[in-house]
């Protein structure tokens, strides 16, 4: 399985992502230059963390125009599974891939700790290798990350069990302490922590693999 | 602008003394013109010339047989195996962030970092140490608190955005830091050994190219702010201070490192402090060779500046470099590819000459090397400094233990810096394997198995006793630090931090320090391959304690590392070092006579630099062996606070002493060379430090939930961890009133 990470001017969780995947996880990844308009036949899209352009306007709201955006639009509405990390979640909701929206942590301060997540749903890509309500431990490291959206999102993420992951103890004011939500069609996940970061023992945890080994299986069903 | 008349007060308003303008026309053969005074009071200033220090720093050891570069590049180079290395360094940021904390310490971090990518290193680590006025004080409390929080957003700004992660440092409060708050950043890249470039104009007629960010009138004469004390009208001098922009240096270190890929550049500065002036003149001054620059080609973001003002501006994320002829578009195409302007501004000559015009005239013309290297070199007069009182005065009462450990938990030098580094990325790279909170801090190499461990120390009221003691006390904590976690320390880098020094206690202070820094450097190995000296730290003539601080480097194999925390109950627990050595005179300058007799006498903790050097090759064996289950060096509040630090993890201690010291030394004495270690195979950390002739008594054992202390039959200690949890946790954000 071969995956295409997204380099933004400004993505530095870039060489991250790339590492989790092809040394942790053993499979080949890519870097995609911002400005290509394809995604040279990736089978999965990782957004990474970062400050896309800086982010000194809104989060994600200038690399949403990127050229590689049209790409990466098409690939999910073809059903190719498309990872957001952290920036990438940001940019992925100011793209109108994902609803709601990030806005500053509650203690308006950049927050970098572990947390704990709750897997809220096992049926995505995302998702399917996990036991059902597992806690996964790993780094959050966002000054914006704190979700929000009206209350017919929020009651439709719930009723379509779109929600992906909720913080145990919730570090940034999250509403319905929500870290990770799906799109309708299930195959594109933003959540603001860093599944990169916890995938090996060095780190302090691997449970971030989870959610790669799950895009694995959710590739090859019959492997798994 | 260029034709105004040089008249003694100008070149007073220069901060050059009458000598100085003298040199200067004697090395011109005429009297300079405007552009030229500025040109010179840049270089010349105590901030780029180190002229007061110069003589002094020569003491400091330098080579080492790891060591690839030392003084004089933009940062040291050490051989880390396998093919690569390391490029770090310390600079101060010191005035502007007092001026302007939030842009001050961001500008600080963005320059270091930059100084590491200029030598083809990508960094992979950034510690601080930070100094302030107490947040409780009574008149400048709230203006310490609003300082420290500027800072270390700032901090958190730049080096978050970047991609670099803040893994460690200290941060330390004293009344002395008032007006004057300390902002030291240490900055860490790694390259391939074959791959590291230089600041050097080499190849006559290569074109010198500009890149990064525009031109601007900020920063003009940042590096004289920094060389002179503070009055009033400081604060009226905040346009001296720039506004950093990590985004714009987070692509100017993709372009660059992947420019460098094409065997294009010859040679690549940074411009830092004295901007354009600093990196021509050092460029070709390193190279031998001249360099022309034509101004009107220099990309500026305001129109009508002078050549004064271009060359002195210290606008942030700009490089300069020297590409091969005829090789530049292979440069410019990956400069493009990252949004970077990247202009051809000059080329290098033969003649040794900076020639800088502008509309075709030429409006400043000094040879290289008498800029650069002739800056004048003062012995300045020094003095010892005064003796402290030897013993405390009378009217001392002690205090409960119990009492004075919770009160010392909470006090701002020990308690938890959670607050702060909580708001810096210490994973970014997923190369950190200790961050913030641990002894040292530690990040792995990804490409040849090997991990470097860090630390930043500096104890000003060590200093303040003993400048050369408290010095020397700093490389063996340092050195103690990097021992505990198993790593071998393999070089320095240092930043001296000193008020004015032309008073001659002052540089007294200097002097001894820089002695001591010496001694202990050459003694522990650990050779200074370069840093940074940070004079007038003065307001309104209150100067600062002397406060060196010291980074150390070291090397282990990749693992996961012994940390701090108790692991388990039921564990031996063993005081590698033993209890040490402690007299009246010797308590003078602990947290404890600071915190609870809230008074400084006598002398800093006496230091065995022998033993100290045997204790750590002993705790880097007990590491090798996997015996130590956890370790943590006893530093600022001595074995009780150390031993409660120990149990924050949740797991506790009982700790029984047979011992004559009374309970205020026994617990809070802060003699050097000790390590609390537990185990569950105390026999073999005892056989091994027999081998090395150290003490290593057993002198408890770890169990559930309490710490527990008794000297022979007094109980004086007895505490919940939850409760010391709370009071060392939760005290910065009570003092900072958010």
């Amino acid at each position: 399985m071969k995956f295409g990470v997204i380099v933004f001017p400004g993505s530095n969780c870039d060489h991250d992502a790339w590492f989790a995947v092809n040394r942790n996880l053993g499979h080949p990844a890519e870097y995609i230059w911002h400005d290509s308009p394809t995604l040279g036949g990736v089978d999965a899209v990782i957004l990474p963390g970062g400050f896309a352009y800086g982010d000194y306007l809104r989060c994600g709201a200038i690399a949403k125009f990127s050229p590689v955006m049209a790409a990466v639009r098409k690939f999910a509405a073809d059903g190719g599974p498309v990872l957001g990390i952290c920036n990438g979640f940001q940019i992925l909701v100011e793209a109108g891939l994902l609803p709601g929206a990030l806005i500053r942590n509650r203690n308006l301060k950049f927050i970098c700790r572990e947390v704990r997540l709750r897997t809220e749903t096992l049926d995505s890509p995302f998702t399917a290798a996990a036991e059902p309500g597992q806690i996964l431990r790993m780094p959050i490291a966002h000054g914006e990350g704190c979700y929000i959206a009206d209350e017919r999102t929020l009651d439709e993420l719930g009723a379509e069990d779109r929600v992906a992951f909720r913080y145990v103890e919730n570090p940034n004011g999250s509403m319905r302490d929500i870290a990770g939500i799906l799109n309708a069609q299930r195959n594109v996940l933003g959540l603001m922590p860093h599944p990169e970061r916890a995938t090996e023992p060095l780190m302090g945890s691997s449970d971030g693999l989870v959610v790669f080994r799950s895009l694995v299986m959710a590739f090859q069903p019959t492997a798994a | 602008m260029s034709t105004l008349t040089i008249t003694p007060d100008l070149v007073a308003q220069h901060q050059l003394a009458d000598s100085e303008y003298q040199k200067i026309v004697s090395i011109l053969g005429r009297e300079p013109n405007y552009t030229e005074l500025g040109i010179f009071s840049v270089m010349w200033s105590e901030h780029c010339s180190y002229k007061s220090s110069r003589l002094h720093l020569k003491k400091l050891p330098t080579r080492g047989k790891l060591v690839v570069q030392g003084p004089g590049e933009n940062a040291g180079i050490v051989d880390v195996g396998g093919g690569y290395v390391i490029a770090f360094k310390i600079e101060s940021h010191n005035h502007p962030s007092f001026i302007e904390p939030f842009q001050g310490a961001a500008t600080g971090v963005g320059g270091i970092l930059r100084d590491i990518f200029t030598m083809g290193a990508r960094p992979i680590a950034v510690l601080d140490s930070l100094r302030f006025g107490p947040l409780d004080d009574p008149q400048a409390g709230p203006r310490n608190r609003r300082i420290l929080q500027g800072v270390v957003a700032g901090i958190a700004h730049y080096g978050n955005c970047f991609g670099v992660p803040t893994v460690g440092g200290e941060c330390v409060f004293e009344p002395c830091y008032n007006g004057n708050p300390l902002v030291n950043v240490f900055a860490l890249g790694v390259a391939k050994k074959d791959d590291i470039f230089y600041a050097r104009a080499a190849g006559i007629g290569n074109p010198v190219i500009y890149v990064g960010a525009k031109t601007g009138r900020d920063g003009i004469h940042g590096a004289s702010m920094a060389s002179a004390e503070f009055t009033e009208e400081s604060k009226q001098k905040r346009p001296n201070v720039q506004v950093g922009d990590p985004f714009l240096e987070k692509l100017l270190l993709e372009a660059c490192l992947e420019a460098m890929q094409t065997g294009a550049i010859v040679g690549i500065q940074d411009m830092g402090a004295a901007g354009l002036t600093c990196s021509t003149c050092e460029m070709g001054s390193r190279g031998g060779t001249g360099i022309e620059i034509e101004l009107d080609l220099v990309p500026q973001r305001e129109t009508g500046m002078t050549p004064y003002e271009i060359m002195l501006s210290e606008s942030q994320e700009r490089m300069l470099l020297v590409a091969a002829k005829g090789r530049e578009d292979e440069v410019f195409q990956v400069f493009r590819k990252w949004g970077l302007d990247a202009v051809t501004i000059g080329k290098v000559t033969d003649d040794g000459l900076l020639r800088v015009r502008q509309h075709g005239q030429v409006v400043a013309e000094i040879p290289n090397r008498e800029l650069a290297d002739e800056a004048p070199l003062y012995d300045r007069p020094h003095t010892d400094s005064p003796a402290r009182p030897l013993a405390p005065s009378p009217a001392h009462e002690p205090i409960p233990p119990q009492q004075a450990l919770l009160t010392l938990l909470a006090s701002s030098d020990i308690c938890s810096k959670r607050y702060i580094w909580q708001q810096y990325d210490y994973q970014v790279r997923t190369n950190t394997l200790a961050g913030p909170g641990a002894d040292a801090a530690i990040v792995r190499i990804k490409e040849n198995g090997v991990s470097i461990a860090m630390s930043l120390d500096g104890n000003s009221r060590y200093c303040y006793l003993s400048p050369r003691e408290g010095a020397m006390l700093a490389v063996a904590e340092s050195c103690r630090n990097l021992a505990t976690v198993g790593a071998q320390p393999v070089a320095a880098t240092n930043c001296l931090n000193f008020g004015n020094p032309e008073r001659p206690e002052i540089m007294g202070q200097l002097v001894a320090a820089i002695e001591g820094l010496g001694d202990a450097c050459r003694f522990f190995d650990t050779p200074i391959t370069g840093g940074n000296v940070s004079l007038y730290n003065e307001t309104l003539g209150e100067g600062i304690w002397p406060t060196p601080v010291i980074g150390v480097v070291g090397l282990m194999p990749t693992a996961a590392p012994v940390t701090r925390d108790f692991k388990a109950p039921g564990r031996s627990i063993v005081l590698l070092g033993g209890l040490g050595d402690c007299d009246e005179t010797r308590f003078g300058g602990t947290q404890y006579a600071k915190v609870i007799l809230k008074e400084l006498w006598g002398l800093p903790p006496a230091l065995d630099m022998d033993y100290e050097k045997r204790v750590h090759a002993a705790m880097r064996e007990i590491v090798a062996a996997g015996l130590a289950e956890s370790a943590h060096d006893l530093s600022d509040g001595g074995l009780a606070v150390a031993a409660a630090e120990c149990c924050l993890g949740g797991v506790g201690a009982a700790l029984h002493f047979e011992s004559d010291f009374s309970p205020e030394f026994l617990l809070f004495h802060e003699g050097p060379s000790r390590i609390l270690i537990s185990t569950a195979r105390p026999d073999g950390i005892a056989e091994i430090a027999a081998r090395h002739a150290v003490e290593a008594p057993r002198v408890g054992i770890t169990m559930n939930s309490a710490l527990a202390i008794r000297n022979r039959n007094a109980t004086l200690v007895i505490a919940k961890i939850d409760s010391l949890n709370a009071i060392y946790e939760g005290s910065l954000e009570n003092q900072l009133g958010s």
